[in-house]
């Protein structure tokens, strides 16, 4: 095949974006089958360039391409250039993105199929790609931050997409809030880099870095590096930020799957490894990258465990398994945590997408108290969801054993002093998630069906949006009605996705199997070139050998099946185990089901006060004293000045006429006298 | 020959004599025809600089000025006549529409 040539690199951005222009402006009229052909069509020809773009640089064995556009911004020492950058980092970023993005395309048009909006659906859709192309494709960090902006935006817009629902409305509103405050750490590391550096493009800072060996644990890097992991944590929803994530399950289900799950949140991620030289030489940052990703990891799962919306328990598991990622990158092993990023694309994807498959048979139904024996009437969803389950719990040899097992071993075996504590916090949220996991899978697909007649009435157009959450009602069992009424197996558009998703769950994690089980470890190498370069300080990686990675294997996997096991006793084998535990310990339940009270805690203590604040000072003081004030002296002041000229304009011509010749006299006797006074003063 | 300054002064007077009328006087067609007086004050000017200096600019100018007046004054008294057909007065003092 031939190269691609590098200017094509434009139009991976460009054409979702023109899709978007065309589906924003057009689609309206628009007929449905059109607005889905071209939301698909502007996200297939970009994912095809990129694997065209994949095999250019593999077959010329290049390991980085730059293509500069113009330039930005340009003032005296500092410019900024619309520049794009490639590298294998990119390249598999661009991949999953492209790629997953293409799929949840498809699996939209089945499943917004009925709903109201389905061209600003897609609209937004294709503005989502065109700003997370952009994230992945910039070669500064302020073309990053314009993608970084641009995809909190699409996701605005997407979780807030049923609007007429107030918590809708509301939760697009706190993810818009709880990402400014991440921003503004980002902006202010910017303004740092500036002035450290006079330069914000990923080269020169970086290269600049590695001339310099003496900067290791300078102060300056370690602020600029903390500033930017409070970026991160607010666009990869790790503490103390995460709360606006569960929250965006309001959204529709592709854009849980698309944009809280597979791409968006993993732009933190992204961007610490893409600053992997800024935090190599900042080890306090470092530190805190892996302390704040076991926290999280933790955290968000033991909420997993107790939740009951199906897509709540797939937010708070995505949440843990951004924590395990931010852990890889703090203990310095980028390689895993972007490994863990790809492969968790794949299979929470599939959750997501699964999850959806299942709301969608049960007309809108998303507690999973109510749901149960599914698993013969969707029997498509049901198997790829076990792929899904599978994977994420750690079972061999699916996807996620390797990746999560790649990042235990390398936590466990980093210098970090803490590391031994890190893995161990990292083992016990394997067994939470196998658990969780599976406790997902027995209430949804085992047992009795507990669905309530009455739901499954108005499945139609309005039915996702109809809330879920509050319903009450005590469960009927009654088979024949919920057979009657079609739980039903989704169209094939939508279990394409999910078929191609759950094959990439069993293989993905192949292309990084160990060395300990007999592979090569491809994605290591792959990566190898970006995350090699510009280290000074290398820290190699302690070799524990074989024998210890797979005895660590086995624990993990141990671990995974006794959350298995547990899930099943208490699940399938004898119901009522969980209830009985938790009405004995209901301390620690109420903890975990009110999730910890941190939102209450954040309403209190940070909202309420801030709110007081600027309703009392703001508001009533600044607002009405100073700004209204000022507002009001200008026009009493005009006023005043118009109440004593008004005698003036009395429509009399000889007035007019006096005033007329009097002014120019004064004009006569300046032009004529004038001169002389200028002279003497 | 009579020094240029006679004129100059002539032309002062008539000037004055034209804004003294255009501000004291309350009858339209009086203040119209103070107007035509300043006018021609300022063409006695011209005139007068003209023949000074040997240039022919300045009566040209004059002849612009006395079309430009002649103009004038057509379309100031189809105002005029129409003003009295209204209001039924030409005192300016009583034609005070735009007062605010």
């Amino acid at each position: 095949m031939n190269a691609m040539p590098a200017s094509y690199l434009w139009l991976i951005p460009l054409l979702p974006f023109a899709g978007f222009l065309i589906n924003g402006t057009l689609g309206r009229k628009l007929p449905r089958p059109a607005v889905g052909a071209v939301a698909l069509l502007f996200t297939a020809v970009p994912a095809v360039l990129v694997a065209w773009l994949w095999s250019t640089m593999q077959s010329a064995g290049e390991l980085s391409m730059e293509v500069v556009g113009r330039p930005w911004i340009q003032i005296t020492g500092f410019q900024v250039d619309f520049a794009f950058a490639v590298d294998h980092l990119t390249l598999l970023m661009l991949g999953v993105v492209t790629g997953v993005g293409f799929l949840i395309h498809i699996y939209s048009v089945g499943y917004m199929a009925h709903e109201e909006g389905y061209w600003r659906f897609f609209a937004y859709l294709n503005l989502f790609m065109f700003f997370m192309s952009v994230l992945v494709l910039a070669a500064n960090f302020l073309l990053l931050f314009v993608g970084w902006e641009g995809v909190g935006l699409a996701s605005y817009l997407l979780i807030g997409f049923y609007f007429r629902k107030n918590s809708a409305a509301n939760a697009g509103k706190k993810a818009f809030v709880v990402n400014r405050i991440g921003d503004f750490g980002f902006l202010l590391a910017m303004f740092l880099l500036i002035a450290h550096f006079g330069s914000l493009s990923f080269h020169q800072v970086f290269a600049t870095i590695g001339q310099h060996p003496e900067w290791q644990g300078a102060r300056f890097l370690t602020a600029i590096a903390l500033l930017l992991v409070l970026g991160a944590a607010g666009k990869s929803a790790q503490i103390p930020l995460y709360v606006w994530l569960p929250d965006a399950m309001e959204g529709p289900t592709p854009v849980s799957a698309l944009i809280h799950a597979a791409t968006m949140v993993t732009a933190g991620i992204y961007m610490v490894a893409r600053a992997h030289v800024l935090f190599d030489h900042a080890p306090a940052a470092m530190m805190v990258v892996a302390c704040i990703g076991a926290a999280t990891a933790i955290f968000a799962a033991s909420i997993g465990m107790v939740q009951h919306d199906i897509k709540r328990v797939l937010a708070y598991s995505t949440i843990s398994q951004l924590g395990y990622m931010f852990l890889a990158c703090g203990v310095g092993a980028y390689t895993a945590g972007i490994f863990h990023l790809l492969t968790h694309a794949f299979f929470k994807a599939l959750l997501f997408l699964a999850a959806g498959s299942v709301i969608h048979a049960l007309g809108g139904e998303q507690d999973m108290r109510k749901m149960g024996g599914l698993w013969r009437k969707i029997p498509i969803t049901f198997w790829t969801m076990t792929v899904g389950v599978l994977a994420i719990a750690g079972i061999p040899p699916f996807a996620g054993f390797f990746s999560k097992d790649e990042i235990l071993y390398q936590t466990f075996v980093s210098h970090n002093p803490v590391g031994k504590l890190l893995w161990l916090v990292g083992l016990a949220t394997a067994g939470m998630t196998s658990f969780y996991m599976f406790r997902l899978w027995f209430k949804t697909f085992f047992g009795e069906p507990r669905l309530e007649q009455g739901s499954m009435e108005h499945h139609g157009a309005a039915v996702h949006a109809r809330s879920t959450t509050t319903l009450t009602m005590v469960a009927e069992k009654d088979e024949e009605l919920a057979h009657g009424h079609g739980v039903h197996e989704s169209p094939w558009i939508m279990l394409l996705p999910l078929v191609i998703l759950a094959g990439l769950s069993v293989v993905g994690g192949w292309v990084g199997v160990p060395a300990a089980l007999g592979g090569h470890n491809e994605i290591e190498h792959f990566l190898a070139p970006v995350f090699a370069s510009g280290t000074v300080a290398e820290a190699p990686v302690a070799a524990g050998g074989n024998g210890l990675e797979l005895a660590l294997a086995a624990i993990s996997v141990l671990v995974a099946v006794v959350g298995f096991y547990v899930a099943y006793l208490f699940y399938f084998k004898k119901p009522g185990t969980a209830a009985a535990i938790a009405r004995r310990n209901k301390l620690a339940y109420t903890t975990l089901e009110n999730k910890y009270w941190v939102d209450e805690f954040y309403q209190n203590f940070l909202v309420t006060p801030l709110l007081m604040f600027t309703r009392g000072f703001l508001e009533l003081l600044f607002e009405r004293g100073v700004v209204n004030g000022s507002g009001r002296a200008v026009g009493f002041g005009t006023r005043g000045f118009a109440w004593m000229t008004r005698s003036q304009i009395s429509g009399n011509i000889r007035s007019y006429a006096g005033w007329l010749a009097m002014g120019a006299a004064v004009v006569i006797a300046v032009m004529v006298f004038g001169r002389a006074l200028w002279v003497h003063l | 020959m009579v020094p240029i300054a006679y004129y100059l002064v002539l032309a002062a007077i008539l000037f004055s004599i034209g804004i003294a009328a255009f501000l004291i006087k309350r009858n339209v067609i009086t203040i119209f025809i103070s107007i035509e007086l300043m006018l021609n004050a300022v063409n006695l000017t011209f005139v007068a600089f003209a023949h000074m200096w040997h240039q022919v600019a300045g009566q040209i100018f004059v002849f612009f000025v006395m079309v430009v007046a002649a103009a004038e004054a057509a379309v100031g008294l189809a105002i005029i006549i129409s003003i009295f057909r209204t209001r039924q007065t030409l005192n300016v003092d009583e034609i005070d529409l735009m007062k605010s």
